[in-house]
C-alpha cells in the first residue's frame, strides 16, 4: 500500500479509521496512481470484477431454486426457466456470464502476455491470477455439470475419467471423485457444493491480485518503470473509473445481445435432453473455453501423458516469468516477440477449434501441430529470443516521446537514434 | 509483420472452411421457415400458437409428453393467449389421476388449469413398449434440444421420404432426409386434411408442420416475447449510458496534458 498519510476530517472517521483504516483504504484506492497512457485493453480488470460479482449475485439466487439431485435438477432448471419470477433472465445471464468471463480472461491474459506484465517485479500478480484461472476452469466445469443435461453428464463423466489414468491410485481417486463407480447423484451433489465454494475463493483471491498489484502498480503499454506519482500517472478516481465504466458499458452491450437474442448460442442443444447414461452423444464436447484444452488432450495418443500435456499447458503458464527471459516488457519494443505472439494467439485459435472436431484424420494431425508449437513455443523459443532479439530503444518515461513530437512508439526510436 | 499476420489469419479462415465443408456433407440443409419469433422484434403468431397446440393434442399427444406445460399455460400471455374460459375447457377435457384421498386410494378427476399436460404413458417404460422400442422424446424443450432447432424439426416433419436405392430399412423404421442418420422410428405424423382447423385454415402438411413447430418454439422458450421485449428496452438504456460515460470521459480527461 502507499505510504501516503490520510487523515479523516470528521471526528468519528478518525475515531473509527484509527481502530480499522478501512477510510485509509479507500482514499488509497482513489488516489492509486496509474499509469495515463494505459489502453482499453487494460480495462479488463475492471470488467471480470464485475462478471465474477454477478455470477455470484446471480448463482446465490439461482441456487435458491435449483434442486442438486439427480432425478430433480433437469426439472429445477425448467422450473427456473417457466415459473420462477425472471428465472429465465437469471439463469441466461449465469450461463453466458460463464461465457463472458472467460472471453474477458483471455482478452486480460493475452494482454499481459504482449505487453509482458507478468515479468519482474509482478510474477505474483501472475502466478495468482492463473491459480485464479484454474479454480475459473474447475467452477466453470462442475457449474456445466449442474443441469444435468446430457452434455452435463457425459462431459462430467469424460473429465472424471482423466483422473484414471493416474498410475496406481487412478482407479480409487476417481472413485473417491464420483463418490461412487459412476458418475451419479453423489456426484452432481459434490459438484454444486463445490461449485457454490470456489466463487468465494476466486474472490479472495482476486483481492490478493489487486493488492499484489498495488504493490508495484501497474504496467503500462510501453512497460517501463514510472515515478509515482508523476506526470506520467493519474489518480485512479476519476480517471480510471470512469474509462473503466465507459469500457464495461461496452462489454455489457455485447453481453445483452448474447443474454435477449441468442441466449442459447454458446451452449449445446444435447444440454435440454435430461442426462441418460444409457445413451452416449454422438460427439462430446466441452463449452468453448475449454477447447483448447481438450484439443491437447486428445491430441496425445497416451491417455496418461495426454493428461500430463493439458496440466501441463497451464502449468506452463504458471512458470513464464522464468520461461521468457527478455529484460523488455512491451511487445512494442521487441519485433520478433510480436510476431510469435501473434503466431501463438493463431495457435490457441486452431487449438480451440480442433477441440470442437471429432480427433480424426486431418483434424487430429493439425490439432498434433498445433499442440506441439503451443509448447515450442513457451519451451524454446521465449527462452532463446529474451537473449538473441534486438530489441528498439525504450523510452525513459511516457511523456517523453510526445514531447518528442509524436506519440507513436514507433517513431521513438527516431528520435534516438 | 501486419501483413504476415494477415496470411497467417487467412490460413485459420481456409483450414475453418474446408473443415466446416467437410462436417455439413453428411445431411442434407434444412428447410429454413421465415418464423414470426425471429428477430430482435420476434413474436409468435397466436393463430399458430393455437393451431399448433390443435395439432398437437390431436396428433402428437398420443404418444408425445409434455410435462413441463401446465394447462394454465396455455392462458399465458406470451403464448397461445386462449381465454381463461378455453383453457378451463380444454383442462377438463383431460382425466387427472389424483390423491391418494382421506380412503388412501387414487382416483381421477376432470383436469384444472394448474395440473401439468397429461402424459400419454405411466412412465418412460411403457412408452418404449407401445412403439417398438423406440422412446418418443417429451415436446417441452425439444425445439432447444435440436441443433437447428425450429427449422430442423420443421424439415423432419416433411422429410419422409422413399428410402434411396439400394438403402434397406428394418420393419418399422422409416427413411427421413433430414434425421441424423436418417433412419426414424416414427411414421410419418401429417398428411393433408390430417386435422380440421377451427379457424377454417387449410390443413395442409406445411401448414400443420409450421403451426406445431411454433407451438413447440413456444413451449421450449415460453417467456421469448418479454425476453425480446426487455433486451431492446436493456439495449437502448446501456447505449445512451454508454454515450453519457463516453463524454464525461472526455470531459474529465481533457484536464491532462499533455495528451497521450
Amino acid at each position: 500500500m502507499s505510504d501516503h498519510n490520510y487523515v479523516p476530517s470528521s471526528k468519528l472517521g478518525k475515531w473509527f479509521n484509527d481502530r480499522l483504516p478501512l477510510l485509509t483504504l479507500s482514499a488509497h484506492l482513489k488516489e492509486y496512481p496509474t499509469p495515463k497512457n494505459l489502453n482499453y485493453w487494460w480495462t479488463f480488470g475492471g470488467i471480470l470484477t464485475f462478471c465474477l460479482i454477478t455470477q455470484i449475485i446471480t448463482g446465490i439466487v439461482l441456487g435458491m431454486h435449483y434442486v442438486a439431485h439427480a432425478d430433480l435438477a433437469f426439472d429445477s432448471v425448467e422450473h427456473i426457466m417457466r415459473d420462477v419470477n425472471y428465472g429465465w433472465l437469471i439463469r441466461y445471464v449465469h450461463a453466458n456470464g460463464a461465457s463472458m468471463f472467460f472471453l474477458a480472461v483471455y482478452i486480460h491474459i493475452f494482454r499481459s502476455l504482449y505487453y509482458g506484465s507478468y515479468k519482474s517485479p509482478r510474477e505474483v500478480i501472475w502466478i495468482i491470477g492463473m491459480i485464479i484461472y484454474l479454480l475459473m476452469m474447475m467452477t466453470a466445469f462442475m457449474g456445466y455439470v449442474l443441469p444435468w443435461g446430457q452434455m452435463s453428464f457425459w462431459g462430467a463423466t469424460v473429465i472424471t475419467n482423466l483422473f484414471s489414468a493416474i498410475p496406481l491410485f487412478g482407479e480409487s481417486i476417481t472413485n473417491w471423485l464420483w463418490g461412487g463407480y459412476a458418475v451419479d447423484n453423489p456426484t452432481l451433489t459434490r459438484f454444486f457444493s463445490l461449485h457454490y465454494l470456489l466463487p468465494f475463493l476466486i474472490l479472495g483471491l482476486v483481492i490478493l491480485h489487486i493488492w499484489a498489484l498495488h504493490v508495484p502498480g501497474n504496467n503500462n503499454p510501453i512497460g517501463i518503470d514510472l515515478k509515482k506519482p508523476s506526470k506520467d500517472t493519474v489518480p485512479f478516481h476519476p480517471y480510471i473509473v470512469i474509462k473503466d465504466l465507459f469500457a464495461l458499458l461496452l462489454f455489457l452491450i455485447v453481453f445483452a445481445f448474447f443474454v435477449f437474442y441468442s441466449p442459447n448460442i454458446l451452449g449445446h442443444s444435447d444440454n435440454y435432453i435430461e442426462a441418460n447414461p444409457l445413451v452416449t452423444p454422438a460427439h462430446i464436447v466441452p463449452e468453448w473455453y475449454l477447447l483448447p484444452f481438450y484439443a491437447i488432450l486428445r491430441s496425445v495418443p497416451d491417455k496418461l501423458l495426454g493428461v500430463v500435456a493439458m496440466f501441463a499447458s497451464i502449468f506452463i503458464l504458471v512458470i513464464l516469468p522464468w520461461l521468457d527471459t527478455s529484460k523488455i516488457r512491451s511487445a512494442v519494443f521487441r519485433p520478433l516477440y510480436k510476431q510469435f505472439y501473434w503466431i501463438l494467439v493463431i495457435d490457441v485459435l486452431i487449438l480451440g477449434y480442433m477441440g470442437a472436431m471429432p480427433a480424426e484424420g486431418i483434424y487430429l494431425l493439425i490439432a498434433r501441430v498445433a499442440t506441439g508449437y503451443y509448447f515450442v513455443h513457451f519451451l524454446i523459443i521465449l527462452p532463446i529470443l529474451g537473449n538473441k532479439e534486438k530489441t528498439l530503444p525504450v523510452p525513459m518515461s511516457i511523456t517523453e516521446p510526445i514531447l518528442g513530437g509524436s506519440a507513436k512508439p514507433e517513431m521513438v526510436k527516431k528520435n534516438f537514434n | 509483420m501486419r501483413k504476415k499476420f494477415s496470411y497467417i489469419f487467412i490460413l485459420f479462415l481456409v483450414t475453418v472452411f474446408f473443415s466446416q465443408k467437410a462436417c455439413s456433407e453428411e445431411t442434407k440443409k434444412l428447410l429454413k421457415v421465415d418464423w414470426s419469433f425471429k428477430g430482435y422484434f420476434g413474436k409468435f403468431d397466436r393463430a399458430s400458437l393455437q393451431r399448433g397446440y390443435q395439432v398437437y393434442t390431436e396428433v402428437c399427444a398420443s404418444c408425445h409428453s409434455m410435462k413441463y406445460l401446465s394447462y394454465r399455460n396455455l392462458a399465458e400471455e406470451g403464448g397461445p393467449e386462449f381465454s381463461e374460459e378455453q383453457a378451463k375447457a380444454i383442462a377438463a377435457n383431460f382425466e387427472v389421476t389424483d390423491g391418494p384421498n382421506d380412503d388412501g386410494e387414487m382416483f381421477t378427476r376432470p383436469g384444472k388449469l394448474s395440473d401439468k399436460f397429461v402424459n400419454p404413458y405411466l412412465n418412460d417404460k411403457e412408452a418404449i413398449a407401445a412403439n417398438g422400442g423406440a422412446y418418443p422424446p417429451d415436446m417441452s424443450v425439444l425445439v432447444k434440444a435440436r441443433s437447428g432447432g425450429a427449422d430442423y424439426v420443421y424439415s423432419v416433419l416433411l422429410g419422409y421420404e422413399d428410402p434411396p436405392a439400394g438403402v434397406k430399412l428394418d420393419d418399422g423404421v422409416y427413411y427421413n432426409a433430414y434425421m441424423y442418420g436418417n433412419n426414424i422410428k416414427m411414421p410419418n405424423p401429417l398428411s393433408d386434411g390430417l386435422v380440421e382447423y377451427n379457424d377454417g385454415t387449410e390443413a395442409t402438411e406445411e401448414q400443420m408442420a409450421k403451426d406445431v413447430v411454433t407451438f413447440l418454439a413456444w413451449s421450449a422458450e415460453p417467456h421469448l416475447e418479454e425476453r425480446h421485449k426487455i433486451g431492446f428496452k436493456v439495449i437502448i438504456y446501456l447505449i445512451i449510458l454508454t454515450f453519457l460515460a463516453y463524454f464525461s470521459m472526455k470531459r474529465l480527461w481533457s484536464r491532462i496534458e499533455p495528451k497521450v
